[in-house]
């Protein structure tokens, strides 16, 4: 079993008040597997991703269960090794692709700068291999593309770019937080293939969160429906979504507009 | 971006151009005549009006002003009324002094306000950042002559580590002259670097909470090498176009702090050309101080663009 996530809990503390946003999360993933976690908002599907990935700031958490990786229980290690971790052996690409980008830096120095953490290679090879891992990510003229910023860059491309940096090290798992949500219809479904294809390819497992259970639906074999910080049901794609026992998942089932009449019977691809 | 440059360049010579007409205008108001200064109050209506036929006082003002601005623009400035020797050859030595004042003025706006601000930044709603931040309110809300004073008579007159009033340009050891100034830029920087302070760390903490420090941290990054690498670059670009339009500000408040210590620089030069009603010093010192102004927000302006990629070929 690559991850094991067994009774998480997280608390958020500021001064006397406490919330609880996660409350006993379990879920087990193995390599190459593509897991979906939907819920609306609130639900603590992103508070799940980023304790997963050490984002969140540990005098502000409270944080209890564990979360075992390849064997090691992430909560247990310090800062400075779960640094090790990250963007290494786990990655994360985020909502925003406007904003999560620096500004200032160039594309080709964000995508390979896990390599300047991680590794002692070159900068010839890096840049060789942040090349390749812009390819991966789809980004048809990464050559070009290594001098320009951000700003210069469309969503879609900049969410590419997002990939391309998180992939740089072929983690073993890449957290996907609502990727596409910002995006337009056909770069999202441009997006979703890329994902698949990296997942076919380099056989990384990814965590999908997203509210979209269309998109989960898609990309995933598995998935976790979550409400109130509580994992409501999981199971399978198919068994959670043709046969759902829960009647809050019934209920987000129901709640997706029917797609013939929004489109006017025209099937988007 | 040549275009830009262009335009700005233009707008420039325009600004510096309207500068030297409210000067003269200024001056055609305001009372008080040189040649009262010059001859004294005893002088008869002929040698009045003799001095100012030679001093082309008697020419309508939109001929004297041509008359300035043509020869100003050949690289004469003119001769000064009270001291009978070439504007230039007059302010030179001044000058010197100033500049001198106002670029250590400038360092140590610089070595101060940097370190405290990341300092106070970091540690955010710890001991040290409230001490920083009570300290910046005082400091900002008093004037820099005041400061001025104070130092006087603290490092002057109580510790005695500099001798108030010893200051002359004619001692060419600059170590010396250094030493000296140190203090009136001390007063000249300290309010200036309060403001720096305030300002790096409202930036550094909201570039701290932006999307792509989330992204940083999540490759690896310690929180040093996000302040080094992430934050920095990113926080420093208002503050850098700030501390470029400080210069204009710092020019201005050497001339008023070299009163307090006594310093010969243009200040003191500009106060008693007004008082003697010498115009062409007045007129040079004023576009001097003119000119620095508006270079300095210029050369703000191009740093910005230098800096945010985001603004590059606009």
């Amino acid at each position: 079993m690559m991850l094991e996530m067994e009774h998480l809990s997280v608390r958020f503390c500021q001064g006397q008040q406490a919330v609880t946003a996660v409350h006993d999360f379990n879920l087990k993933m193995d390599e190459g597997e593509v897991v979906g976690i939907v819920g609306e908002s609130g639900s603590g599907k992103s508070v799940t991703a980023h304790t997963l990935m050490g984002l969140l700031r540990r005098s502000q958490v409270e944080v209890s269960g564990s979360i075992r990786f390849q064997g090691v229980d992430l909560l247990t290690l310090s800062r400075q090794a779960l640094r090790e971790y990250q963007g290494k052996e786990l990655s994360i690409i985020f909502q925003e692709p406007m904003t999560s980008l620096n500004p200032t830096m160039t594309i080709g120095a964000q995508v390979e700068e896990s390599l300047r953490i991680h590794t002692r290679l070159g900068r010839e090879e890096r840049r060789r291999r942040a090349l390749e891992a812009m390819a991966l990510a789809g980004l048809s003229n990464p050559q070009a593309l290594y001098r320009c910023y951000p700003h210069q860059l469309s969503g879609g491309m900049r969410q590419r770019v997002m990939i391309a940096a998180a992939l740089v090290l072929r983690p073993r798992l890449l957290l996907a937080d609502e990727p596409t949500t910002a995006l337009d219809v056909t770069i999202q479904a441009q997006i979703l293939d890329t994902l698949r294809d990296i997942n076919r390819k380099e056989g990384t497992a990814i965590l999908f969160i997203s509210h979209d259970l269309g998109v989960v639906k898609s990309l995933c074999q598995r998935v976790v429906v979550m409400r109130r910080g509580v994992i409501v049901e999981s199971g399978s794609v198919e068994q959670v979504f043709y046969h759902p026992q829960q009647g809050y998942t019934k209920a987000l089932i129901a709640a997706r507009p029917a797609r013939k009449k929004l489109m006017g019977g025209v099937e988007h691809g | 971006m040549v275009k830009t440059l262009a335009k700005r360049m233009g707008l420039l010579l325009l600004t510096l151009l309207l500068v030297t007409v409210l000067a003269f205008l200024a001056f055609s108001i305001i009372p008080g005549d040189p040649t009262s200064s010059i001859l004294g109050v005893d002088a008869t209506p002929e040698q009045v009006a003799v001095l100012r036929e030679q001093l082309g006082l008697d020419l309508p003002i939109w001929q004297r002003y041509w008359n300035w601005l043509s020869q100003a623009f050949a690289g004469d400035l003119g001769t000064s009324y009270n001291f009978r020797m070439p504007v230039g050859q007059l302010m030179a030595p001044k000058m010197s002094a100033t500049l001198l004042l106002a670029a250590l003025s400038f360092v140590l706006i610089v070595v101060i306000s940097i370190p405290l601000g990341i300092l106070s930044a970091r540690h955010a709603g710890g001991w040290l950042d409230r001490v920083v931040t009570v300290a910046d309110q005082v400091t900002m809300s008093i004037p820099n002559f005041v400061v001025g004073i104070a130092l006087t008579y603290l490092f002057g007159l109580v510790l005695r580590w500099f001798e108030p009033g010893s200051y002359t340009s004619a001692t060419r050891d600059l170590a010396e002259q250094l030493r000296y100034l140190i203090f009136p830029a001390l007063a000249v920087a300290l309010p200036r670097s309060a403001m720096t302070v305030k300002m790096l760390r409202g930036s550094i903490l909201s570039e701290m909470g932006q999307d792509y420090i989330r992204t940083a941290y999540s490759k690896g990054n310690s929180q040093s090498s996000v302040l080094w690498r992430h934050v920095l670059r990113n926080a420093m670009i208002p503050v850098v176009t700030f501390l470029a339009m400080a210069i204009a500000d710092i020019v201005a408040g050497s001339i008023v702090v070299e009163q307090v210590f006594a310093v010969p620089g243009l200040g003191q030069l500009l106060i008693s050309s007004i008082g003697n009603r010498d115009y062409p010093v007045v007129q040079a010192i004023v576009v001097l101080v003119a000119a620095v102004v508006v270079v300095c927000n210029f050369a703000a302006d191009l740093l910005y663009r230098v800096m945010d990629p985001r603004l590059k070929g606009r």
